[in-house]
Order: structure tokens, then C-alpha cells, then sequence
């Protein structure tokens, strides 16, 4: 036997030991991703596809069996003016808490930037709202709301202006929701701009100075507004999409009233899924909300990838 | 913001500002905190005062605890926010292993998956697994409460990203060591990734902690709880009748997360606003 054939017979067995271990790893390697597909598989994306399955059924909790109905809750949902007045509530409560938290959560940012004193003790002020059970929260807020004995009229009164029943009028009810929706999500909203704030290269302001920028106004709108740009839009997507879920505190305060003043599109299909049990028209509805949701995400998708290309 | 530091007395009017907005945002923590501590006639007024004239607050806290069994809902808060988190963990550390430093077939699809999955808020898929849990026969049950949320995509994504960034020479060298990859998931990776462990689990706590919409779906019995919960029912049986016990009920509700943020800010907020990346 020649040297050479003793070489090539240890490389082949060498190689086949590699090839071994490595099959062998790949097994290891389905053992080790199996719990988790498995969950994902029972837990997430069966269950995404059954709501689309289920919304054209007219399957109900507790019912023997259930038939194929096609698009027949969808158009129940479309005639029904329940659904509309919670759609618009919906678009009206994001489009009033986004704008709100995102400047309210910019201009904090922004305050605490401009100075150095004191800026942690600011931060953790701010972001409390955040860490406070949004519940127990919603409860206090109602005791501030009360026409009565609430802080809230007690300080209109002091000024001499009118008092309202905050949540027990038709023309308040949602005004209020949102107020307490910019008071949760503020302290967020800052706390991300702060990390956008800080990665700003210092030399841009000494450029900008340099070249004529003496206002501070100008520095904002030729440095600060340009380089926050895609944090900017990566918030208003997340609020936009935190706003679309709202719900808690619907259903402590109102309950979507009065008279489904504050109706929302969460609440409306937990009170059909979960109160009425008609699980397919809950599911229909699901299916709207899915949708809206599914768009924002996709552009903040988009955005996180450019984000990574920056970086 | 050099400039508005040229301003004259801008860092006066920088805290001025900043006080305000403070005061606006803490408003409810301290009406809170203060009619906690009013007895019912002064709570019932329309002369409004910060500081009770009569100190109640421990009053209204044994009232709080005798009405509701507060003890035991937020027991009941750490058992299922503990146990979601270890299952999380158990669940998504070694997939996220495998994704980040294995090859197999299959892997891009899987990780696809994952991806997919963290786009999918957790109430579009309420109903199906309210049913299907319903067919288990585990409705109202702790069971109910934790298993839905044991696999956590984001997890994984977070974890596999971190796995990414840790040398492949360690874990060729564990094997050299004779560790199996099992072995290497736990005794290698989990101690590499503490950092991005902790901010997980702080995310994961604290929106389970607070969580609110499935406990509402899945409980029925008073035993089960959870603090959120909790503070509903004591809302609907006491509202109108007397808002310092329930404002005390409030306030224990919050303190475990709030006292544990104040303790380690900077922890919290990391772990928090991973939800942006969400």
C-alpha cells in the first residue's frame, strides 16, 4: 500500500467523521428549534390562519357545528353601524394620540437635551406613566374625572370655567380616552427620541454654526429635524400602531359609551368573540384590525431595514 | 441645543418648563397617593385639598386588603409573569442557538417565520386560542394564563440576533470540550447573553405584569386574579361608594413594578423600549 493511498483513506475518513458530526449536529439542531416551531406552529400561526378561516363561518361558542357562510359577516359587519362608529373612533383616537404623544414626547426630549442638569431625575419622571399598571392608572383617572369630587373639575371651577362629566357625556368621553392614551405613552415616545437625540454627531452643530445657523430655531430645523427624520417616523409607526390597540382602558371607563361614543374596534370584538361568543363575526372584525395594523407594521418593517443600513 | 444655552436664564426656564410638565404627568400618582391617604368625608368634598386633614392611609389600606384579596393576586401576578418568562426562555434559547450558529435544512424559512410572526399583534389571534383552550378544557386556569405566551418570537429574534455577535472560536472550543449543543445552549450562550437576557425579562414581566385584555378572556374565578384584574373588580364592586380604599388598591398594585424601576431605571428603560423594535 502506498503512502499516498494511506493519505487519501485517512482524509476520506477524516471528511466522513466531519460529515457525521455535522449530520449529526443538523439532528441536534431539529431537536433544538422543535419546542418552539412546535408553539409557534399551535400558539400563533395556526391561530392566524383559523380567525381568517373562522371569519366566514358562523361558527358560535358552544354550537354543535358550524357552516361555510362566505363573505356573509363581512357584509353583516359593513351594514352595521356599530362597526362604522367604531372604525371612525378608532382612526380618531390614533389620529389625535399619535400627533399628540409623539410632539408632547419630542418636545420633553428635546427640553431635557438642552440642558444638563438634572436630566436622568427628568427621565425617570417622565417615563412613570409608562411603568404604572395602565389599569390601576385608568382607575385614578376616573376618580380625577369625577364631576363631582374630581381633581380635574375642582381645578375648572377654581378658575371659574365649566365643569363636564367627562366619561358620561357623549361629547367628551372619547376626548378623555385620548388624553389619558398621550399621558401613558409621552414618557415612551421621549425616551426614544433621547436615543436619537444623543446619536447626533456634535460636529454637525459646529458646521451648522459655522455656516450662518445662529438660531437655535435654524440648528432644530437644519440639524436636529433632518437627522431625527427616520426616528421620527419609526415613533409615530409605533404609536400608530399602540394607539390601533387600544382597549383597557375603554373597558373599565365607558364600556364604548355612552351611546357607543367611545366604541373602539378592540372593544367591539371582545364584546362579540368574548361577551357574545359569536366567534366568527369576532373574527371578521379581528380581520379588519389585522389589516390596519399589518400596514403600519409594514412600513416600520421597511423603515427598521433602512435603520440597519445607516447603522 | 448649544444655542437656546445662550439664551439668558434658559436653564431657569428649562427646569421651569420641565417642572410643568412634571407636575401635569405626575397628577394622577399624587391625587392618587393623597386620596389613598383621605377618610371618606374628605375624599366626598368639593373643597379640594392635597394634604388630608386626617392621615387614613393605613386605614384604607386595611380596608383595601380585608375587602379584596390583594396578597393573593399579586402572588398570583409573580407566578405567571415568573413562569412565562422561564418558559420563554426555555422555549426560545436553544431555537435562537440553532438559528444563529447551526446549519440546517430549513433554517431560512424557519427564521422567516419568526420574522413573520413578531408582526402579529397578540389580539388577532385571541379568539382561536380562547377556542382552542376551550377544546383542552383549560379555560380559567393558570395554565390559561401562562401557556399561549411561552413561545415568544421576539424572543427568539432578539436572543439570535445577540447569539450572532458571540465568536464562533467559544463554541468550537466547548465542543472541543467534549459539551454537547445542548450542553453549549446553557453553560456557553446563556452566560454570554445576560445582558440581553435581563432586558427580555424585564420586557416580558412587565407587559405581563400589566397585561389586562387576556386575563379578562380566559378567567372566571375570583382565586386567579391577576393584579390588573384585580383592581377591575375592586373598581366595579366600590366605585361610587368610596374611593380610598380603591385608590389604596391601586397604589399596592403598582408599587412592586414602579419600586423595581426606580431601583434600576436604566435596566428598565432598555428592557421597555425594546417593545420599538417589537
Amino acid at each position: 500500500m502506498s503512502d499516498a493511498a494511506t493519505i487519501d483513506t485517512a482524509v476520506v475518513a477524516v471528511r466522513s467523521a466531519q460529515r457525521i458530526r455535522r449530520d449529526h449536529r443538523a439532528l441536534t439542531a431539529y431537536g433544538l428549534v422543535a419546542p418552539a416551531f412546535t408553539l409557534m406552529l399551535l400558539m400563533l400561526l395556526g391561530p392566524l390562519a383559523s380567525v381568517i378561516a373562522l371569519s366566514f363561518t358562523d361558527y358560535q361558542l358552544g354550537a354543535p357545528a358550524f357552516s361555510w357562510i362566505g363573505l356573509a359577516n363581512y357584509q353583516e359587519m359593513f351594514a352595521d353601524r356599530v362597526f362604522w362608529i367604531s372604525l371612525r373612533n378608532t382612526l380618531t383616537y390614533v389620529v389625535i394620540v399619535v400627533p399628540g404623544a409623539v410632539t408632547l414626547g419630542l418636545g420633553i426630549a428635546l427640553l431635557i437635551e438642552s440642558g444638563a442638569s438634572l436630566r436622568s431625575l427628568y427621565r425617570t419622571i417622565y417615563f412613570l406613566p409608562v411603568m404604572a399598571t395602565l389599569i390601576a392608572m385608568a382607575v385614578v383617572w376616573e376618580f380625577m374625572l369625577h364631576p363631582q369630587f374630581g381633581l380635574v373639575n375642582g381645578l375648572l371651577r377654581g378658575a371659574g370655567l365649566p365643569a363636564f362629566s367627562w366619561l358620561q357625556d357623549r361629547s367628551t368621553a372619547l376626548c378623555a380616552l385620548c388624553a389619558i392614551g398621550i399621558w401613558q405613552a409621552v414618557g415612551f415616545n421621549m425616551v426614544l427620541f433621547l436615543a436619537g437625540l444623543v446619536s447626533i454627531p456634535k460636529q454637525l452643530y459646529e458646521a451648522a454654526e459655522i455656516d450662518g445657523a445662529a438660531s437655535a430655531w435654524a440648528r432644530f430645523r437644519l440639524v436636529t429635524w433632518p437627522m431625527l427624520g427616520p426616528v421620527t417616523t419609526f415613533v409615530i409607526v409605533i404609536s400608530g400602531i399602540r394607539s390601533f390597540q387600544v382597549f383597557d382602558t375603554v373597558h373599565i371607563l365607558t364600556k364604548g359609551g355612552p351611546s357607543k361614543s367611545s366604541e373602539v374596534l378592540i372593544h367591539t370584538m371582545y364584546t362579540e368573540g368574548f361577551e357574545f361568543f359569536r366567534s366568527g363575526y369576532g373574527a371578521a372584525l379581528t380581520v379588519v384590525f389585522l389589516v390596519f395594523v399589518l400596514l403600519l407594521t409594514l412600513i416600520k418593517a421597511r423603515l427598521a431595514d433602512r435603520g440597519v443600513q445607516h447603522a | 441645543m448649544k444655542t437656546l444655552r445662550a439664551i439668558p436664564l434658559w436653564p431657569v426656564i428649562r427646569h421651569l418648563l420641565l417642572i410643568a410638565g412634571a407636575v401635569v404627568l405626575l397628577a394622577p400618582f399624587i391625587w392618587m397617593i393623597s386620596t389613598a391617604s383621605k377618610p371618606p368625608e374628605e375624599v366626598f368634598s368639593s373643597e379640594l385639598h392635597l394634604i388630608p386633614h386626617h392621615f387614613a392611609l393605613w386605614d384604607n389600606l386595611k380596608i383595601a386588603f380585608a375587602k379584596a384579596n390583594l396578597w393573593r393576586f399579586l402572588l398570583n401576578g409573580v407566578i405567571v409573569t415568573v413562569s412565562i418568562f422561564v418558559l420563554q426562555v426555555l422555549i426560545a434559547l436553544p431555537a435562537a442557538y440553532a438559528l444563529a450558529k447551526l446549519r440546517f435544512l430549513g433554517r431560512d424559512t424557519l427564521f422567516a417565520l419568526v420574522l413573520f410572526g413578531i408582526l402579529i399583534p397578540p389580539q388577532a389571534t385571541a379568539i382561536p386560542v380562547f377556542l382552542l383552550l376551550h377544546k383542552l378544557g383549560l379555560l380559567d386556569s393558570y395554565a390559561a394564563l401562562v401557556l399561549p405566551f411561552t413561545i415568544s418570537v421576539f424572543g427568539i429574534f432578539l436572543m439570535r440576533q445577540f447569539f450572532k455577535s458571540v465568536p464562533d472560536d467559544l463554541v468550537d472550543a466547548a465542543r472541543m470540550d467534549g459539551i454537547s449543543e445542548f450542553g453549549i445552549v446553557w453553560r456557553v450562550m446563556l452566560p454570554a447573553a445576560i445582558p440581553a437576557v435581563t432586558a427580555f425579562g424585564i420586557f416580558s414581566v412587565v407587559a405581563h405584569w400589566n397585561d389586562y385584555f387576556w386575563p379578562l378572556i380566559v378567567l372566571n374565578s375570583e382565586q386567579l386574579r391577576t393584579p390588573p384584574l384585580a383592581v377591575a373588580h375592586f373598581r366595579n364592586n366600590e366605585a361610587g361608594t368610596n374611593y380610598g380604599p380603591l385608590m389604596a388598591a391601586a397604589m399596592v398594585i403598582i408599587a412592586p413594578l414602579l419600586i423595581a424601576f426606580l431601583l434600576a431605571q436604566r435596566r428598565f428603560i432598555e428592557g421597555i423600549t425594546l417593545t420599538g423594535i417589537k
